[in-house]
């Protein structure tokens, strides 16, 4: 489906706005979107909101048998292999994959033949951008709330144990890789943090650092054809380092809420954690707004200013088929003033007769008169 | 690999280079005369092959047509047999399709597609031999196909991969040292106005390290536009030499 191009005064208003510094929902230029986890009742089953924008993450995991004794993790996005899905899952597999998050040896089942394959789904429920940090965070938060079951080998017999026989084991992940997006404007003179989906639109480029806690950095990309300088790079890495210990704190809290929530038998899964957006209440705070003088403030405009427009009256129907509004000024055309007349009469007799007529004129003056010819079938 | 130093206690690399050594470059221009444009890159081991056809008017969907500059559309292809097993599918999959939007997006940032309006600029690259820099020899073949084609560029657009070995940054890597699990950055600048138009690291790196690996690869980076710009220079020079002047 073909998006619909931005029009050019939003495109000039957003990129004005952008260079006072001022973003379309209030943020900072460093500021991300509130950024909620919840868990389904399935180990490794999350769902990410970064604003407006709404991700799923999966997980199926299989014993295959393989060659090579490292476990292989794929990552699949969307279903279309569209230009933007493939950067995104090249850039996914890159941050999770190559940064080696997790020991892929722990997953080895037979030594040379038999290993675990653990497949991560993301599925992108609302766009509003900046997809790519979503799917990182979605990502490694649902690796790290994932459980595998438990095996036991006794030679070439390998025997997997339900969850409720044994405990499923946690995978073991050595850190926690997270990407932050930063979007370039105005050939690199202007940056923002976090892009919801308009600023996306008008950016120049996107430069995605893909950092953990320990300062490490997992990967970087540019794109877009934007040029970028050493010491932008540089700073971005920084701001990217504060951003992530932010990120990985508010992970680290929301899964264990869930464990903790788990464990006291509460009710856990994505019914719960919708909201119930019930009106429980008939009484609202007081809102912070300065109400003192705004009475005296609002007599003092309406006074300063200009007198209200003219309101047209509402239309009247003379004659079945014939709506009119208001009287009407002298025709200026420099016609007859007769044949005016009877010209008008006619149109009026017209209508008002059971005819299979169609007429969708409108004629409109200022304050004039407007004569709607309603189609007769109707 | 257990047991292969990728930088010995004297300062060498597995092929005797030093740290910040090059590999051998040596370039050719105009080795087809049906295309445009074309150039034939060697950089040590690694062999790719660039053909550039345009700028022409755009082939198949006149909807992406822009009004203002040229369309650029980059492939990159590998042989089936530049590396070591037979490639059972040498374009459309994930990673050769992520190259040639990276190329893309390096071309559009250097060619000056103002010019040409409404038009299409086509870079085809191939690898015949895979030894480590793929991305980077593409860029340097790719940039020397669109001058041999005549399409003015802001500048020669350079490229290098640079790894992270003991507190050492190493220039342009072969795939031995890339497979090595060192951390590799892979750079295209344009060198005069240091303004860098892809920027791509994979593995691991500390945050401190990263200001050093930067400019280690800008460094490789205009050494290898001297080479560049020699290699232009000579072929103009035996181009006039045909032509009489």
């Amino acid at each position: 489906m073909k998006d619909t191009p931005l029009s050019n005064c939003e495109r000039d208003f957003l990129l004005k706005a952008i260079e006072e510094k001022k973003r379309l929902d209030g943020r900072q230029t460093y500021d991300y979107r509130k950024i909620k986890i919840s868990f389904g009742t399935d180990y490794g089953c999350c769902f990410v909101d970064l604003g407006q924008t709404r991700l799923s993450c999966s997980h199926m995991f299989a014993i295959v048998c393989q060659t090579e004794h490292l476990c292989t993790l794929s990552s699949v996005f969307t279903v279309r292999q569209s230009e933007l899905s493939v950067k995104l899952n090249r850039q996914l597999e890159r941050c999770l994959r190559n940064s080696k998050c997790i020991d892929t040896e722990s997953l080895c089942v037979v030594s040379g033949e038999k290993v675990w394959q653990i497949r991560v789904d993301v599925h992108t429920l609302n766009n509003d951008g900046n997809l790519m940090d979503a799917a990182s965070i979605a990502a490694i938060t649902a690796l790290c709330h994932f459980r595998r079951p438990d095996v036991s080998t006794q030679g070439q017999e390998v025997t997997v144990y339900s969850p409720e026989e044994r405990d499923p084991i946690p995978l073991s992940i050595y850190h926690m890789p997270i990407s932050v997006s930063f979007a370039f404007f105005q050939q690199g003179t202007y940056l923002l943090v976090d892009p919801c989906e308009r600023e996306e639109r008008v950016m120049d480029g996107l430069l995605v650092i893909a950092m953990n806690k320990h300062r490490e950095i997992c990967s970087i990309q540019s794109s877009g054809g934007i040029m970028l300088l050493k010491e932008q790079v540089m700073r971005c890495s920084k701001i990217a380092g504060v951003k992530v210990s932010e990120i990985t704190e508010l992970i680290n809290e929301a899964l264990l809420n869930d464990r903790k929530a788990r464990k006291a038998g509460g009710k856990c899964g994505f019914a719960e954690s919708m909201p119930q957006e019930r009106i429980t209440a008939l009484k609202k705070d007081e809102t912070p707004v300065e109400m003192t003088d705004v009475t005296e403030t609002a007599n003092g405009i309406i006074q300063k200013g200009e007198a209200a427009p003219q309101t047209v009256p509402s239309p009247v129907v003379p004659v079945p088929g014939v709506g009119q509004v208001g009287q009407g000024l002298q025709n200026s055309w420099g016609l007859e003033d007769d044949d005016e007349d009877d010209y008008e009469e006619e149109k009026n007799d017209n209508s008002g007769d059971e005819q299979v007529e169609e007429v969708t004129k409108m004629d409109v003056g200022e304050g004039g008169l407007l004569f709607i010819y309603l189609d007769s079938l109707m | 690999m257990a047991g292969l130093e990728l930088l010995s206690d004297q300062g060498y690399r597995l092929d005797g280079r030093k740290a910040t050594e090059l590999r051998k470059l040596q370039a050719r221009m105009g080795v087809f005369t049906q295309a445009d444009g074309s150039a034939y890159l060697e950089q040590g081991n690694t062999k790719a092959l660039a053909v550039v056809y345009g700028p022409h008017e755009m082939r198949g969907s006149r909807s992406r047509t822009l009004h203002d500059r040229a369309v650029i559309n980059c492939q990159y292809s590998m042989a089936t047999f530049s590396t070591a097993e037979r490639k059972r599918r040498p374009h459309g999959d994930r990673k050769s399709t992520e190259m040639s939007l990276h190329l893309k997006q390096t071309f559009e940032a250097a060619v000056m597609t103002q010019l040409y309006p409404r038009s299409q600029i086509d870079i085809y690259v191939k690898i015949l031999q895979s030894d480590g820099g793929n991305y980077s020899v593409c860029v340097n073949a790719a940039t020397l196909a669109v001058i041999d084609a005549g399409i003015p560029m802001r500048d020669y657009v350079c490229a290098c991969t640079v790894g992270f070995v003991d507190e050492t940054p190493l220039a342009d890597l072969c795939y031995a040292e890339e497979s090595g699990g060192v951390s590799s950055l892979a750079l295209a600048l344009l060198p005069r106005g240091g303004q860098i138009a892809l920027l791509q690291m994979d593995a691991r790196l500390h945050q401190d390290h990263l200001e050093t690996l930067i400019e280690a690869a800008m460094t490789a980076c205009k050494g290898v536009s001297k080479v560049l710009d020699e290699v232009v220079r000579q072929h103009l020079q035996e181009a006039s030499v045909l032509t009489g002047e």
